[in-house]
């Protein structure tokens, strides 16, 4: 007779008190592949912990916001936002999809260029332009985004002495009812700030206002803010027209669609919260289309999503390095990767699955990481079937944020995989080694050398 | 380690002690270990039984075992020693 699989013995007090309108555990299914690849292959190859993409996922979610937007709204353009997640065979797959680029910074510019992403198409973001910068967008005519004043001003002398007319938009933050108001980037809508900016770009003739910014917030679950924030730019764009006959070629509404992660804090699962993309889409394209612009002044509506294209294609699959009792009786749990690497762990509460199968029984847990520092918590408390030493786990919606924010940090960041769509793993990065952590590094010559005693 | 006497323990995996009115769930395992243990079984005699029902190592089952011993003592399920 073939013996059982063992399963850590776990007891757990039965509480009785408040019905629980959700029930009681639903969601705790192994995940055992991914695009039909074993987990357990995957790490038998390229090692643990790993990250790992899906390219179907991303391109049906690029194709999905594609459709959502253009069934609604003639004129669309899509622009990957680099700072999102920035590898270069992940930006390919939007590039290919008809993506162009938004970033955020020079080393994001280079990459897109390098990438093979025309210079007319980059959106160039983000307040800290340089000189420089900002020269080398003007020879590759490429919209910059004014942030502020002092930018604006840069830019026009740096305009007027190469004798060009750059292309650029105004970035304008605005109340759409929603706390926390985005203030700190562009220019205020409401206190007329932004039309002081146009006034002088116009007024100046330096410049070409060809389009209008704004990112009204970051995981925003009301769509309605984006109505909001789309009337007032159409507003604007119409307002130029009256007073400067100019035309405005397009209004670019940002990002900062949700994606389905579970803010901390929060009642509900973001599954369950979380506006699908035709919502945002259905308040942007309505409030456009009803805007009154003339049929042939329609502006094309750029869009910067990031999170909400890519989160839910990424995966960071883990082992359990050991199980420990805390003093006040919790059970603890051990994984082998971090909030370095994990960054966003410290605003969502991630859906974590055991990518083996378990029994029925499950045990609340806290998930800490490796590192040897108080603050690498995980998950505050899950509960998860017993985990033993060695089985692994898979955290899903891990695409946004997770490899561009992740550290390097007491432990050496890992490789990234890629699966086709044919189910074929590519890596797509390296793990650092050691030689990469200190590749940069000098030594001075009075320190080579020490003797201990 | 002994279960207290006065613990009832069920064949579907629920252990109740009456004089808490305090109900436990117990994972399949951790039915059969209870049930050696209320058989008076020693660590030994309980881990060769579990070790020949299931797929196990010593040392896994060992740590295992006092932690869970460790919990049964929380809860106030073991004879005091």
């Amino acid at each position: 007779m073939s013996k059982k699989i063992y399963e850590r013995p776990i007891i757990r007090p039965l509480n009785t008190g408040m019905m629980n309108k959700f029930g009681t555990r639903t969601e705790y299914l192994p995940v055992t592949h991914l695009d039909g690849v074993s987990v357990k292959s995957l790490i038998k190859q390229y090692g643990s912990p790993l990250f790992v993409f899906s390219e179907r996922q991303m391109r049906e979610n690029i194709r999905n916001a594609k459709r959502t937007f253009e069934t609604r709204y003639p004129k669309v353009q899509f622009a990957w936002s680099y700072k999102t997640n920035y590898l270069n065979a992940i930006c390919n797959v939007f590039h290919q999809e008809g993506s162009w680029a938004e970033v955020v910074s020079r080393f994001e510019y280079d990459k897109a260029l390098s990438n093979g992403v025309p210079g007319d198409k980059i959106l160039f973001n983000g307040p800290d332009k340089t000189d420089d910068d900002l020269r080398l967008a003007i020879k590759n005519n490429s919209p910059i985004h004014i942030d502020h004043l002092d930018e604006l001003y840069r830019l026009t002398e740096i305009a007027t002495e190469l004798n060009v007319k750059p292309r650029v938009a105004i970035r304008v933050n605005m109340d759409t009812g929603i706390y926390p108001m985005w203030d700190r980037f562009g220019f205020n809508y409401e206190t007329g700030q932004a039309w002081d900016a146009i006034n002088k770009i116009l007024a100046s003739g330096k410049l070409d206002l060809v389009g209008l910014h704004t990112h009204i917030g970051t995981y925003m679950l009301t769509p309605s803010a984006y109505g909001v924030a789309a009337n007032k730019m159409a507003d604007l764009a119409l307002g130029i027209k009256k007073k400067f006959e100019a035309t405005i070629q397009y209004i670019d509404m940002g990002g900062g669609f949700a994606s389905q992660n579970t803010l901390k804090g929060s009642y509900l699962k973001g599954s369950d919260v979380v506006p699908a993309i035709n919502e945002y889409a259905e308040v942007i394209c309505t409030a456009l289309l009803n805007a009154g612009f003339k049929n042939n002044e329609l502006p094309t509506l750029y869009l910067e999503t990031g999170r909400a294209l890519i989160d839910n294609a990424g995966f960071l699959l883990g082992t359990v390095i050991a199980n420990k009792r805390l003093s006040d009786g919790r059970k603890a749990t051990i994984l082998d990767f971090g909030v370095n690497i994990l960054f966003t762990a410290f605003w969502y509460d991630h859906k974590i699955s055991p990518a083996q199968e378990f029994g029925m029984h499950t045990e609340d847990t806290v998930l800490y990481g490796p590192l040897c520092m108080n603050i690498d918590v995980i998950r505050e408390n899950i509960s998860l079937p017993p985990l033993n030493a060695g089985d692994q786990v898979v955290v899903h919606h891990t695409g946004a944020y997770t490899i561009t924010q992740s550290m390097q940090f007491i432990s050496m960041r890992p490789a990234v995989v890629m699966i086709d769509e044919t189910g074929k793993p590519h890596v797509i990065k390296k793990k650092e080694t050691l030689k990469d952590l200190e590749m940069n590094e000098k030594m001075p010559e009075h320190l080579h050398q020490f003797k201990l005693t | 380690m002994k279960i207290r006497k006065n613990i009832a323990v069920s064949d579907t995996g629920f252990l109740f002690n009456p004089s808490t009115g305090d109900s436990y769930s117990v994972n399949p395992i951790g039915m059969d270990i209870v049930r050696l243990m209320k058989q008076n079984k020693e660590l030994n005699e309980i881990k060769q039984a579990i070790m020949s029902e299931y797929v196990c190592d010593e040392a896994t089952f060992e740590k295992d075992y006092y932690d869970f011993s460790m919990v049964l003592r929380n809860y106030k399920l073991l004879e005091d020693e």
